[in-house]
This record gives structure tokens, C-alpha cells and sequence, in this order.
């Protein structure tokens, strides 16, 4: 999230897209309605279906499922066509005035392509997307001196979505044009000074062929309107787990490395070509130093200036090794070993059932967990013979959050600790005392190794004591000073021995090697800080009550990344020159008395940049950006209404069909992402790659959650009150394709899709209704996917049916948009 | 007899408590509501803040131990700036997380083709495990690739991946990050991915 839970209290209108929070995330509910109660803010929603929080709206609008870029679009086209957007914000803080490469084409002169397409690779070279610079002498970006400049990005934009009519929305979306127009009145009213808008969104913008570019159109609606950088605005993601945002952050995923530094790739064959890669004109600039920190914290003195700080010893990737492409290599057998650390792949992946027999080409799994998963017992799975599954499986009983120490970070991103406050069933034990004991067992089997491929696991720094203690790995997430640390002056920054009080010390060291932090990001979470109240605690312990400025910031709560800021890209919170955009939405602005941003909030800016400061092209890190570019982290320092890198299927959104769909896409003859990746695994089995067409499986479908049970089920099916409050498997029907199926409230039924079938309740609503979408009835149906078949309540699982296939950026599977049937049992 | 309010209660537990409320109030036996007739607490009761584990909203709780450590009760922490108290059925139902009856408490291990588990020790399993990631990844280790005609040392096992976890720590997960990238896995993800 860009802003944090409390903030919504400070919006004017509440856009849901995407995400159910009165069902998925309460308590943010009570800030949605503070804002209703105190400053009549407005709540939308937007979903295919009628949900809880549509229940609790004050509009709710229907979409079919997997059209949110014409949805958005159609937003987006609404702001521009009726001048609706926050024009100097726009002008300044974003890349509107930017003039691309005249070679550029978009999807109106390409059919629904851009320019540089690739039929063969399917995929883009990106030249004719970059920007126009010229040599004065150092390269600079050439920009407009109007937004009519027709090569600019904002030129570029009005025609692409020019298309996006109201029109369109009704015939691709199924959304009632006079409902859409409600929508596009109340949110995009939002674009004037003293009113902000918030987009919150989840799983249903994200896990979508066209995921990233959803993503991406909200972003875009919001820098037009001015909503970014200001309280009460922001894209806000709703993160499905109590610690997604910390494993992200951790990066537990194979494209990174913590603090978001990227895993070097085999393009990358020294530090200095990794190195290269951090645009060198944003705050990743620093990206080299956080680098070595990160390598002194994991390989402490095998890191030297000579050997590149061990470099070598970091993995690099060559192409994807994400989850869909693991479990695609399971199933081919190059996989054969497994550890599995709190989570249920046999319930959670994209055509589960192809994941759970790829499982059972492995010679050894591990799993550490709180109770005996789906995916520890994936060999006595209904219908599999125990004697043909040869893996072998180690099951480490886990402890549960309330009987260990250590912190966890909200979808806020603001980090709070757990201290431990309960005793642990039997032999369980926290994963850190595992993990430590696996390294110690690992490091003996190493032992004595002449090998240099063994090396970085001798050279492992390892060292939290016995049992371990988890606060001396949070020292060494935040970092410490391996030596005095010492700016370029020679002035000792932090003594030697002494936690860093921010990454800001690192970036200022002229020796980031006498630092040893392993996640940048997180740096001054474990530094000692006020609480507000004159007391000193390691700041993520705080639970300080103050809040400057009454805005719900509260500074003194925990600590949140990067360097204690509640609302990222706060400089746009105040106009160029410095003063508030107005007095209710105040967050920073300029003290010209003092020569420094002050305000409620930590400046996400240079704290002593003033408003006027020019650009110096060739100077380093942010000295390259004026003081009218708020976004510190881009190279040109500007919000991307056109992204000419970044992403592998376009600089805009555009709209095409999920890989599964009942209809040919009516904007273009690019029916899918042009860029995804189809596999065609075992297609001649049921439980293969396979697509299915809309002649066998009419139906649209989409899987969600309930309040009352978490994801797969593990940590809420276990438990009596939840098992009872939410007992079955269930499938949601319309009322009219239930009578049309001769299907009645409580029938068991079977819903099939092309990679197989599943048994569940039917519960028949008037939550789902019938669409008009392109001159046709489409219906739509939803299931959850909480069930498997361990724990008190069982039931058959829903990714069973979903397909093996991922977004063309992040490859997230595509969960909510499929095909499927659905008959009485 | 000491009179506390709910709120002066519960502040006494976090000034006392910082970095672990469990047992705190073990000695304080006549603390008491407002509002409510005076009843002595006979239970020696300890009283904990912490974060729910469900979904990311990080609403806090109150989780009461008796002396054994076991939970007998969970609550919404009325001073959390996030949840003011409030709690959906998941965080409510925490206590029961923690006293499941189905919750693992030995080592188990499943040997090839067998149709059970057997228990084991904890020393024997990271032994086990540490000699099966040692084969693996000796047998599949690829030290150098080939891009554009030139070497590259890459340094990384195909053989092995990792997954999880989004409902770990994040000290957890730093640590596992740190294990999984030093025995060079590359096919390292969890749920943020899905």
C-alpha cells in the first residue's frame, strides 16, 4: 500500500476494485466508514459480484470478470475527455509532457498491438517505446513545453484511450452504461485540490493474464487525478496474509533479493555489470552500497573489495523459475528435492491437481508446519495409492505466531513485534531454531569441502547463539556497524558494534563494507526510538499513541518501511512550490525559514531540497531530479503515465481476453496477452495444460475467500469455531442459471472445467447475476478455495479447475477468470 | 485493594511487559473492570499483546496464558491503532490455534511407498535432511552457463527449490532467504507469487 489503514479515514471517496475488505480485511472497514461519518466520504464498488463490502456501499457496479482495463480505461478516458484531471499535478509530477520516440505505434494504428512485436518471439523490442533525449552534453529527456504536443506521453495517452468509451465499457464490461457514468462521476471527482480517492484492490486486479497492466491502469488514474502522495489517496494493495509484505520484502521469490535489490542474472557476470543495472539518476543509485551491506551481513569476511564481496557466491538466474515454471520442472522430474516452509502448494497452486502428482516426482520433501497440510500428506490423497509415491517426507512440526518472537509487517507496510506470549505443543519448534539447526547439520556435512562451490555455505555467517535469538537477527536486518562507518569527510556516522539508524547511513558511508545489513529497507527497525513518550525501545516494539497532525499516521506505532513513512511519494502532497495542495490534505511542505520539509509525516524526498532546486543532468543519485520530482525512485524522477520500461507486454494497458473466455476480445483481433507463456504439458490427460473453449464450458468463474476461513484452509479448517461457521465447499450460482440447471440452494453439484472436475455445495444467490456482454448472456459463478481434505472440515479443492497459466509480467495465475460447467450431481 | 480500570490494566501489562507480557500479572491477583462489581482474579493469569496471523490488516490481541502457558483467552487490544478492539472470527479464534488438538508436536517421517508416518527425533531428521540436500544439490550444481560465447559462473542448483512463507516472521523469513541463496536455489517462491 501506498498510504495505510488508518489513512482511508482521510478520503473522499473509497474506489473497490478487486477486493472484498468487509469480508477479507475487516478492520479496514471501520476507517472506510469513519471517513463516510466524519467527512461524507463515498464508498464504490466495483465486482462481479454482489460481495459484502458491495453490501455495506453506497454504489456498487457489476463487471464481468477479467475486463478491469476497459473498466479503468473507461475511467481513464472520462478524466481526460471532461478535463477531470488535477492539470499542474499532472504537468509537473508525471511524465505526461515527455516526448517518446516517434516511431512509437499503440494498439489503435497496430490492432491491438504496439510497436516492436515479435510474432515469433511473441514478444516486444522496446526501442520505439523509449524516450526522446538529446546530448546537452550529458543525455537528458527531451519534454514538451504543452500536453498538446502530439509526441508527448499525455498526447499519446488521450488517443489510446479514446476508444474507452462509455460504450465499451457496456459491451465488453456487461457494466450498465448509466451505472459505469455513476462511477466515473463520484471517483474522478476527486482530480480538484481538497479531495482525494483511494483505490483499494487485491487478488481480483492481479491474478489475471493481465494483471500487471491492471495494476498499472489504477496507478495511471490516480497520478491524473492527483491522488498519489497525498492522505486519503494512493493505489492501495490488500495483501492476503498476515507477513506477504515481509516475505516479499525478505524476498523469498526468485527474481530478488531482499530490499528489492533484483537476484542477478546470468547477464550479470561481475558486481560491476550487476552494478550497472541501478539507474543511476533515483535513490537506486544506492542500490550498489545496500548490495555490499547485504553481502557483508551473509558472508562477513569472505566478502572483500578483491573478490567482489563474494558475488560469485550469490545464485544468478537464467530466464524464469517462477511458480508456475517450478512446477512445470517438477513435472518434467528436474526437480527433486523440496522444502516447504508454511504453505500448502497442493491446495493453493493453479491446477492443483497437475501440482500435487508433479509433487510425486520428487525424492524428498520437507515440510514445516503447524499441522498435517494437504501438501505433507500429498501421498494419501484421496484416489493415490501410498506404494506408488517414492518421495519421501520429512514433516518438522512448526510453532504458531503467539508462541514466538519476531515481527511481521501489515499490508501498510508498518512492521510490528510479536513477543512470545504462549507455550508450544510438545517437540514444535520456531522456525528459526529449525533453519539454524539445518545450517549446522549443513555446515558439518560440508565440513572440510575443498570445493569452491562449497564455500558459501562454510562462509555462511551464522551466529544468532543457542537456542537462537531472534533479536540478533533483527541486528543484522537492520544492520550494524562492522567498523566505525565514516562519511566521505572521514566523520564516524555510527561507532563500531552500533545498529544503523537508517539506510541513509549506508548511502552516505564511504565504505558501505563497514555496514552489515540484510534488508536495507528495513534499516532503523531495530535502532533504538522514541516511543513519544520519552521512552527508548528498538523502534518496531513501539506503541507510542501520538499522531502529529491527527491525520492516523502515528509515527510512534512500530516503524514502517522505508524510514518510518506512512504515505509514499509525500513530496506530491504539497503543489511545486511547496505549500499544501490545501489545508485538509496537508502530509510535508516547505519551511523556507528552516531550508526543510516539515510536516506530519517523514519527507519521502531529499529533506533539504528546496521546490525551485534545478536538475543537474549530470549529477549523481537524486541530484539528477528537481525539486518538483516527487517520485525518487524513477530515473526521471516522474510518476509513468507511459512506461517505456518495466513491463513485457506494453507502455499502456490494453485490454484483451483471459486466456479462457466466452467471447472474441471486441477491441482488437489480439484475443490474449500477446507476451504470455501457454503451456502444453500432458495435454492428453485430464489433468494437463489444457484450455477449454466456451462450447463446452460457457460459464466464467472466479475463486474468493470468506471471512471465516483463510486460504487453504490450514490455519482455519483446523479450528472448531471456523470448521462450523463455514462447513462446506460451495459453489455461489444466479438465481436464473440455477433454475436454468434445475439446481437448488444446498444440491450438491459438479462444476468441471478442461483439467477436470469438483464436487461442492451450490449455494444459489441473487449475488451473481446474468451479463449482457457483447450482444450475448454470459453467467458467471464463483467458488471458494479454502477446502482439502485434511482437517475438521473437508471439502474437494477449487484450483483443481483453474489453468496453468500466469500474467505476462509477474506470472501470477489466472484464479479469476476461467472456464467451467457446472450440472446437479 | 488496588482499583484498575480496563485501560490502566492493560497499561500496566505493556509497561511492564515491553518485550514479553507472559506471566506478567502472575502475581496480581485483584485487578478488576470498571463498571462491574469487584470479583478477585484467583487464576494466576499472564497477558500478552500481539498481532493476529491471518490476514494484513495487524490488528492487535490480547492473549491471556494460565501458568502452564496455555491459552485461555484472546481479545481485541483496545489501545491498537488499527482494530480499536475489534476482531473478525479468525483472530478471535487464535486460542484455538494454539490448543488444537491437531497441531504437530513430533518430528513425523514418511518413508518411500510407506503408507504411514513414523516418529522421529529432531537430531536425526536434520541429519537426514541435511544429507539429502547435500546429494541433491552436489548432483545437480551448475557452476558456469554460456551466454553470447563467454562463461558465466552462475553457481546455482536446479535440483532443489524452496517455498514459503507468507505467514512466517519476517526474521523467519530473512533466514530462510539467507539459507535457500546460499546453497544456491534459484527456484525460490511462496505465496506472494500466487
Amino acid at each position: 500500500m501506498t498510504n495505510d489503514w488508518v489513512d482511508v479515514k482521510n478520503s473522499d471517496c473509497v474506489l473497490v476494485i478487486g477486493a472484498n475488505p468487509a469480508e477479507n480485511h475487516p478492520a479496514s472497514i471501520a476507517w472506510i466508514n469513519t471517513a463516510r461519518d466524519e467527512q461524507g466520504a463515498k464508498l464504490i464498488v466495483v465486482d462481479p459480484r454482489f460481495t459484502r463490502t458491495a453490501a455495506t456501499s453506497d454504489l456498487y457496479c457489476s463487471l464481468r470478470s477479467g475486463t478491469d482495463i476497459v473498466f479503468l480505461g473507461g475511467l481513464i478516458n472520462y478524466t481526460l475527455q471532461n478535463r477531470l484531471y488535477n492539470e499542474e499535478y499532472v504537468k509537473y509530477y508525471t511524465n505526461a509532457l515527455t516526448l517518446i520516440h516517434p516511431d512509437f505505434k499503440g494498439p489503435v494504428d497496430l490492432d491491438g498491438l504496439f510497436s516492436g512485436y515479435d510474432h515469433e518471439t511473441r514478444s516486444y523490442d522496446t526501442t520505439s517505446w523509449q524516450y526522446q533525449t538529446e546530448e546537452q552534453p550529458v543525455t537528458v529527456v527531451k519534454r514538451a513545453t504543452s500536453l498538446d504536443d502530439p509526441n508527448c506521453v499525455f498526447a499519446h495517452l488521450k488517443k489510446h484511450y479514446a476508444r474507452y468509451t462509455p460504450e465499451v465499457v457496456e459491451r465488453i464490461c456487461g457494466t450498465p452504461k448509466d451505472k459505469f457514468l455513476q462511477v466515473a462521476e463520484l471517483f474522478c471527482a476527486t482530480g480538484v485540490p481538497d479531495k482525494t480517492g483511494t483505490i483499494f484492490y487485491a487478488m481480483g486486479q492481479t491474478q489475471h493474464t493481465v494483471g500487471t497492466q491492471n495494476v498499472r491502469s489504477m496507478a495511471m488514474l490516480q497520478l491524473l487525478l492527483g491522488n498519489i502522495g497525498l492522505p486519503g489517496g494512493g493505489v492501495n494493495a490488500l495483501r492476503g496474509e498476515s507477513n506477504v509484505q515481509g516475505s516479499t520484502d525478505m524476498a523469498l521469490l526468485y527474481h530478488d533479493l531482499p530490499g528489492y535489490l533484483g537476484c542477478p542474472t546470468d547477464k550479470h557476470g561481475n558486481l560491476e555489470a550487476y552494478s550497472a543495472k541501478f539507474a543511476t539518476t533515483s535513490y537506486w543509485a544506492n542500490g550498489p552500497a545496500f548490495f555490499i551491506s547485504l553481502m557483508k551481513a551473509w558472508f562477513g569476511d569472505a566478502a572483500t573489495k578483491d573478490n567482489d564481496y563474494a558475488y560469485h557466491y550469490v545464485p544468478k538466474v537464467s530466464g524464469d523459475y517462477s511458480w508456475i515454471s517450478l512446477f512445470e520442472a517438477l513435472y518434467q522430474g528436474t526437480i527433486k528435492g523440496l522444502v516447504c516452509m508454511g504453505q500448502n502448494p497442493a491446495v493453493s497452486g493453479p491446477n492443483a491437481r497437475m501440482e500435487r502428482k508433479a509433487l510425486g516426482n520428487l525424492d524428498w520433501l520437507v515440510v514445516m508446519d503447524l499441522f498435517e497440510t494437504e501438501t505433507a500428506s500429498f501421498w494419501k490423497a484421496p484416489g493415490i495409492a501410498p506404494a506408488d509415491i517414492q518421495t519421501e517426507v520429512f514433516l518438522l512440526p512448526a510453532v504458531d505466531a503467539i508462541e514466538k518472537a519476531g515481527s511481521i509487517v501489515t499490508s501498510g507496510r508498518r512492521m510490528q513485534w510479536r513477543p512470545k506470549v504462549a507455550e508450544s505443543p510438545g517437540e514444535a519448534m520456531e522456525d528459526i531454531w529449525t533453519l539454524d539447526r539445518l545450517v549446522k547439520a549443513l555446515k558439518d556435512v560440508y565440513a572440510g569441502s575443498t570445493e569452491a562451490k562449497d564455500r558459501p555455505i562454510l562462509d555462511l555467517v551464522w551466529d544468532y547463539g543457542d537456542p537462537p535469538d531472534v533479536e540478533l537477527v533483527a541486528r543484522e536486518i537492520n544492520g550494524y556497524a562492522l567498523e566505525d562507518v565514516k562519511d566521505a569527510s572521514g566523520e564516524v556516522l555510527v561507532n563500531k558494534g552500533e545498529a544503523i539508524p537508517g539506510f541513509s547511513t549506508i548511502a552516505k558511508a564511504a565504505d558501505p563494507s563497514t555496514t552489515a545489513c540484510g534488508n536495507w529497507l528495513y534499516s532503523g527497525y531495530f535502532a533504538p526510538a522514541d516511543d513519544g513518550s520519552g521512552v527508548t525501545m528498538p523502534a518496531v516494539k513501539r506503541r507510542g499513541q501520538k499522531d502529529p497532525g491527527e491525520m492516523g499516521f502515528y509515527p510512534y506505532w512500530g516503524f514502517t518501511w522505508p524510514a518510518n513513512r506512512r504515505v509514499l511519494y509525500n513530496r506530491a502532497s504539497a503543489r511545486p512550490d511547496g505549500t499544501p495542495w490545501a489545508e485538509n490534505k496537508k502530509v510535508i511542505w516547505w519551511d523556507e525559514e528552516a531550508g526543510k520539509w516539515t510536516g506530519y509525516d517523514v519527507p519521502d524526498f531529499s529533506a533539504t531540497k528546496p521546490p525551485d532546486a534545478e536538475a543537474d543532468p549530470a549529477g549523481a543519485g537524486l541530484d539528477a531530479h528537481s525539486g518538483t520530482d516527487p517520485f525518487i525512485m524513477k530515473p526521471d524522477g516522474k510518476g509513468w503515465l507511459f512506461a517505456p520500461s518495466g513491463l513485457n507486454d506494453g507502455p499502456f494497458p490494453e485490454h484483451y481476453e483471459p486466456l479462457e473466455s466466452p467471447i472474441q476480445n471486441p477491441l482488437s483481433s489480439v484475443q490474449n496477452n500477446p507476451v504470455i507463456t501457454v503451456y502444453d504439458t500432458a495435454t492428453d490427460e485430464e489433468i494437463g495444460d489444457r484450455v477449454g473453449s466456451a462450447d463446452k464450458f460457457p460459464i466464467i468463474c472466479t475463486t474468493y475467500r470468506v471471512c471465516e476461513q483463510w486460504q487453504t484452509g490450514s490455519m482455519s479448517r483446523t479450528l472448531p469455531w471456523l470448521a462450523e461457521v463455514q462447513p462446506d465447499m460451495f459453489v455461489e450460482i444466479g438465481k436464473e442459471l440455477a433454475e436454468q440447471k434445475g439446481i437448488e440452494n444446498g444440491d450438491e453439484v459438479i462444476v468441471t472445467s478442461a483439467r477436470g472436475e469438483i464436487r461442492a455445495v451450490a449455494l444459489v444467490t441473487p449475488r451473481w447475476r446474468p451479463m449482457n456482454v457483447n450482444g450475448g448472456k454470459v453467467h458467471q459463478i464463483g467458488m471458494v478455495w479454502h477446502f482439502g481434505w485434511q482437517g475438521l472440515a473437508t471439502g474437494d479443492i477449487a484450483n483443481d479447475l483453474t489453468p496453468h497459466v500466469g500474467d505476462a509480467n509477474t506470472r501470477i495465475p489466472e484464479y479469476k477468470a476461467f472456464l467451467v460447467d457446472v450440472r446437479k450431481a | 485493594m488496588t482499583r484498575l480500570s480496563r485501560r490502566s490494566f492493560l497499561k500496566l501489562s505493556a509497561a511492564g511487559g515491553g518485550g514479553g507480557g507472559l506471566l506478567l500479572l502472575a502475581g496480581l491477583s485483584e485487578a478488576h473492570a470498571r463498571g462491574v462489581g469487584d470479583f478477585p482474579l484467583h487464576k494466576k493469569v499472564g497477558e500478552g499483546f500481539t498481532i493476529c496471523p491471518y490476514c494484513s490488516c495487524g490488528c492487535g490481541l490480547i492473549i491471556a496464558t494460565d501458568e502452564h502457558g496455555h491459552v485461555i483467552n484472546s481479545e481485541g487490544d483496545p489501545d491498537h491503532i488499527v482494530n480499536r478492539g475489534a476482531l473478525d472470527p479468525k483472530s478471535i479464534s487464535v486460542r484455538q490455534l494454539s490448543n488444537s488438538p491437531l497441531r504437530l508436536n513430533k518430528v513425523l517421517y514418511r518413508a518411500p511407498g510407506s503408507e504411514q508416518w513414523e516418529e522421529k527425533t529432531w537430531e536425526w531428521a536434520t541429519v537426514e535432511i541435511a544429507k539429502r540436500i547435500k546429494q541433491t544439490r552436489d548432483e545437480t550444481f551448475v557452476g558456469s552457463v554460456e551466454v553470447e560465447d563467454r562463461e558465466v559462473p552462475v553457481n546455482r542448483i536446479e535440483g532443489i527449490a524452496w517455498l514459503g512463507g507468507a505467514a512466517n516472521n519476517s526474521e523467519d523469513c530473512y533466514l530462510a532467504c539467507k539459507l535457500a541463496r546460499a546453497l544456491g536455489v534459484v527456484y525460490l517462491e511462496h505465496q506472494a507469487r500466487i
